[in-house]
């Protein structure tokens, strides 16, 4: 029985190809409203009507079968296309849901409409693939951003020979603060600097958390022999870090950034002197 | 919340969840922007963005993820911001001890419970052990 309507679902849809596949086209590129060529869409909705047609011959109506594979990888190229392209999952899956729309004017008989109710519901499951594939893309992109931002977040500049500058930007996080640690450490040692400058202006508030992260950055630092000075400390910032309780201790902590480089500059001018007083220079 | 002080009025409200790292970022957000829209001063907004931000983080560590819920509220003339978060954890046995500038029954600093008493203008903390703990911070505009 379901073997008879997919064979009559075939015939139906041979015969009347040309006409099926021009009406299908002309409705969906009406759809999207010339956001994407005629050219392309013809290209995408040809190839997949063929794909179909062959699915259906071969596989009948199990549409996660192995004769859909083609089917699949299509819609699979074609939702991951119109999502990088900002189409919502909507606009992709009611452009295969048309497909039901062009053929319904050319059912005559009740064979036919059984055969189409079937078909019906083949397109409803590809349909649903496409929203899947779709929202897998995005998150694929939303990770890939998120990656891409915690690189971009952290970079570590040379702001004067021996002087590295951190500039955070944002939450600091616990894996964020990683990140930054480990750069500047590594950063210290490449470029021999004595002097660390962690500057947290763009972070927009610090509590406790922050406090004890960018302390133990400090002590690292310390420990690696560099200098390390916290600058951009806004007034919200310091009134708050005092209400908390927060002590940073014998940290050196500026308004800005260049009271920050200029203590560094002084700093390493100190030391120049005091080894050429004790002559070992 | 204090006798002898008549109620507050609460205006607008907004309730969210603190299940995960993110939402502590969502929950400085979200009370930024009630800040603002009950034009705290910026010094202001700091201190209640950070108490907010101590106590969600205390929610979410301690007390294993709980509710936060954000209101503008009105007394009088004055307009200002209320954050209340509660947990279903296992409550704070010493109240005293808890509130003591330093301790800590984590790995933090110890500071986030008092630090965020000393940020808001008012502060109210309830906990019973084994029952949970609901603390509510207000801050007014000057």
């Amino acid at each position: 029985m379901a073997h008879d309507e997919s064979d009559k679902l075939v015939g139906l849809l041979t015969d009347g190809q040309d006409d099926f596949t021009a009406t299908w086209i002309r409705i969906v590129t009406s759809t999207l409203a010339g956001r994407l060529t005629a050219a392309e869409i013809q290209q995408d909705l040809t190839e997949m009507y063929q794909a179909l047609l062959t699915a259906l011959r071969d596989g009948g109506l199990h549409t996660r079968g192995e004769a859909y594979g083609e089917v699949r990888s299509l819609l699979t190229e074609l939702s991951r296309n119109r999502a990088r392209q900002g189409f919502t999952p909507t606009e992709t899956a009611v452009s295969l849901f048309s497909l039901k729309e062009v053929l319904e004017p050319a059912l005559s008989s009740p064979e036919d409409v059984s055969a189409y109710l079937q078909f019906s519901r083949v397109l409803d499951d590809l349909g649903l693939y496409t929203v899947e594939v779709h929202a897998k893309t995005r998150e694929e992109i939303i990770s890939a951003q998120a990656e891409q931002l915690l690189e971009l977040s952290t970079p570590v500049v040379k702001l004067w020979d021996g002087i590295v500058g951190v500039p955070l930007v944002g939450t600091l996080d616990s894996a964020r603060t990683q990140v930054v640690m480990e750069k500047l450490l590594q950063s210290l040692l490449d470029q021999n600097a004595t002097h660390a400058i962690v500057d947290i202006t763009g972070v927009p508030s610090v509590d406790t958390q922050v406090a004890q992260h960018l302390l133990k950055t400090v002590v690292a630092a310390r420990m690696m022999g560099a200098e390390c000075t916290i600058s951009g400390i806004r007034p919200q910032i310091a009134q708050t870090i005092v209400a908390l309780g927060i002590e940073f201790g014998d940290i050196t902590t500026k308004a800005t950034l260049a009271d920050a480089l200029r203590h560094a500059l002084r700093r390493i001018e100190q030391n120049r002197e005091t080894a050429q007083i004790g002559g070992l220079l | 919340m204090i006798p002898g002080v008549e109620p507050a009025e609460e205006t607008a409200a907004e309730e969210s969840h603190i299940v995960a790292n993110a939402d502590v970022v969502k929950a400085r957000q979200t009370v930024r922007a009630y800040a603002q829209r009950a034009r705290l001063s910026l010094v202001d907004q700091t201190k209640l963005v950070t108490a907010a931000s101590e106590l969600a983080r205390n929610t979410l560590t301690y007390g294993g993820g709980g509710t936060m819920r954000v209101s503008v509220v009105t007394r009088g003339t004055r307009t200002g911001v209320k954050v209340a978060f509660h947990d279903e954890g296992p409550g704070i046995p010493d109240l005293d001890l808890a509130l003591t500038d330093g301790w800590s029954s984590g790995k933090g600093m110890g500071l986030g419970l008092s630090g965020a008493r000393r940020l808001a203008d008012e502060f109210d903390l309830v906990s019973q052990a084994g029952k949970g703990t609901h603390v509510v911070v207000v801050k007014w505009a000057r």
